[in-house]
């Protein structure tokens, strides 16, 4: 199938009324997240997962990636208006977005990052459509040694990439595998530190995982200090852009877009990566670098294109390979899973309606979110006087509920207390929850694609090196290990996360 | 050399090395068969060993660097009243029913705020009651039931 044809399928499935309401609702609540502090994409996902299990698959997709990529748009409405960044990649569109904000200049700032995100979201959406067929038409290919070393790869490369220690995030990428572990065995059947407990068997649920890890967790690190906050944000007047202003972002938009583009393929925080070092392109091409930190509006315009590109194309991994690239990729593997749907490479031959609905109503999505955020820009701001009081108990009843719907099993939301807690203790000792996560995710695929492999090679290890393919995923991977505990690269890591 | 930074990664090293301890031994009462045929303790015992041997090098790491930073303030009353309102919604869901469960539940978290009082919470408490009724059960469609067989 080319590639119009197919995108014609996927314009088919996104233009039903019921997908495009869907995309809407996504959007319109990924911004509500991406604008309130507290509560991001990857809760609300988690979240909302266990009530899209009545809705068609297409349509569940398209509302969940909806709040994924509707979140970036919100987070730099906030990060412009009032300094205030919902999202982390937001934060360098604070720098200057907020600058141009002090300066009666909000209006061409938000302009700037809606038209620059559009366009960026636009290419992201071609690259993904572009790819996805080749890609996955590569990896049917692939062997289980083959499947064992790609999900090595990912899972190092996304710890070469986060911010922090790098031993926390391997240990904490360990600590995901093993809680993948509980449950009933695949080969043998045997129950895995279940204590007994026939409600364990099917193995811990990652939804409660997820709304514990960020949504709970998250509650008690708002709850440690003073949370009440006054919002004074200006009237927004005159969204227009001059023509020196066109002028100005034209090249900072393409550039982001091409640096997101290709940046958001890799594991881990790709779109966060791709905003920073979009900025830090910015500033050492530009003709006046003074104007950095001042409101200079290249500093809005490419990495908020480039966050936008990245947050498209990093759904390649997942939907060619079926393999997250961040948390957030990992829940809608499981959105796949509930649905009946095994994610890898057959998906895009196997539900070619499903996946090029789902890219289609991406660019819709962004169409949707262009008309949105622009005019009704006032009312997303007023969603910040809601007093933190009562939403995060709001975020406890929705996860009760959404926990509890799983099978009508209380265990999911002791689990939610469990891992909440848990959460909570490892981001204070400097943990971050997300590579734990993906290690959680792919935990299962990870031992089965070795089992699988060992007993193909009579129980021979060195499968995975006499195996070309695997061998360089596993080069790549062990280079991506080197590079992320080499003292250089880490003092610079740390430069270029450093406001995060 | 500062003993408060060293204190967050023993910390956490700490942590890790029960986790992993924890796992192995316990993996290690399955069969682990051989490389060739891997009984069900084989991958958890392998992994939890490697995360003892990551605890202990986050620990001693931690111990000559000694850059963690505080650890903070921890908000334990909240901590526990979010634990609280969680255990009880399970324990009580399919007993008293979703209305009842739901309101003591979220009662107990609005509590868990700074400066919470007991009269705003109880409106807040009965707003998302109602709130979640109107969203999960009229309009998703859940079957939850409102009021539950412990009501007789």
């Amino acid at each position: 199938m080319g590639v119009l044809e197919s995108l014609g399928l996927g314009l088919e499935t996104a233009l039903t009324p019921a997908n495009l309401l869907f995309c809407l609702i996504g959007v319109a609540l990924g911004t509500a997240v991406g604008v309130l502090p507290g509560i991001g994409p990857t809760a609300t996902i988690a979240m909302l997962l266990p009530i899209t299990f009545g809705l068609e698959p297409v349509t569940s997709l398209i509302m969940l990636a909806g709040i994924y990529y509707g979140a970036q748009y919100g987070g730099s409405t906030t990060a412009i208006l009032i300094n205030l960044p919902g999202e982390s990649s937001a934060a360098v569109t604070a720098i200057d977005g907020h600058e141009m904000t002090k300066r009666g200049r909000a209006g061409p700032a938000l302009a700037t990052a809606a038209l620059g995100s559009f366009f960026a979201g636009t290419v992201g959406t071609i690259a993904l459509a572009l790819f996805a067929a080749p890609i996955s038409r590569a990896a049917l290919e692939f062997g289980p040694a083959e499947y064992f070393s790609l999900v090595v790869l990912g899972l190092i490369a996304s710890i070469a990439l986060a911010s922090g220690s790098t031993l926390k995030a391997l240990a904490m990428i360990v600590l995901g595998l093993l809680l993948g572990t509980v449950g009933q065995d695949i080969y043998s059947g045997t129950p895995r530190f279940t204590f007994g407990q026939r409600e364990l068997y099917g193995g811990l649920n990652f939804v409660s995982l997820a709304v514990g890890m960020f949504g709970v967790a998250e509650i008690l690190r708002n709850l440690e200090g003073e949370t009440r906050r006054t919002v004074v944000v200006e009237k927004v007047r005159n969204l227009w852009l001059t023509k020196e202003d066109v002028r100005r972002i034209t090249a900072p938009v393409l550039r982001g877009t091409g640096l997101g583009t290709v940046l958001g393929v890799l594991p881990g925080a790709g779109h966060v990566l791709a905003s920073f070092v979009s900025y830090s392109v910015e500033k050492r091409v530009s003709k006046h670098p003074q104007e950095f930190g001042r409101g200079a509006i290249e500093g809005v315009a490419g990495p908020e294109s480039a966050n936008n590109a990245a947050a498209q194309t990093s759904f390649v991994p997942l939907l060619t390979l079926g393999l997250p690239a961040n948390s957030i990729m990992a829940l809608l593997i499981g959105a796949f899973i509930i649905q009946g749907i095994t994610p890898g490479p057959n998906v895009i031959t196997d539900e070619p309606a499903l996946v090029w609905g789902l890219i289609v109503s991406m660019w819709i999505g962004n169409l949707f979110l262009v008309l949105l955020n622009l005019p009704l820009i006032g009312l997303w701001v007023r969603m910040l006087t809601i007093p933190y009081g009562v939403l995060f108990p709001a975020i406890i009843a929705f996860a009760s509920i959404g926990c509890y719907s799983l099978g009508l099993n209380a265990y999911h939301v002791y689990a939610v207390a469990f891992f909440g807690i848990l959460g909570y203790f490892l981001i204070k000792l400097g943990c971050e929850p997300a590579p734990l996560l993906l290690g959680f995710v792919l935990g299962p695929l990870l031992e089965e694609y070795l089992r699988r492999a060992l007993i193909i090679s009579r129980g021979d290890p060195t499968v995975f090196l006499t195996r070309p393919i695997s061998l360089v995923l596993l080069v790549l991977a062990a280079a991506a290990f080197a590079l992320a505990v080499l003292p250089a690269v880490r003092r610079k890591r740390e430069v270029v996360f450093e406001d995060e | 050399m500062d003993r408060r930074g060293a204190r967050k990664d023993l910390l956490a090293g700490a942590t890790f090395v029960a986790f992993g301890l924890a796992f192995a031994i316990t993996a290690s009462t399955y069969e682990v068969g051989s490389a060739l045929r891997m009984g069900p303790g084989y991958f958890p015992l392998v992994l939890g060993a490697l995360l003892v041997l990551l605890g202990i090098l986050i620990a001693v790491t931690g111990f000559v660097a000694g850059e963690g930073g505080e650890i903070g303030p921890v908000p334990w009353q909240a901590a526990g009243l979010l634990v609280v309102a969680l255990i009880f919604f399970g324990f009580t869901v399919r007993g008293l029913g979703l209305v009842p469960s739901l309101l003591v539940t979220v009662f107990l978290s609005a509590m868990a705020g700074r400066h919470a009082r007991v009269v705003p919470a109880v409106v807040t408490s009965a707003a998302l009651t109602a709130l979640s009724v109107l969203i999960f059960v009229i309009a998703l469609q859940l079957r939850l039931p409102y009021f539950g067989p412990w009501f007789g």
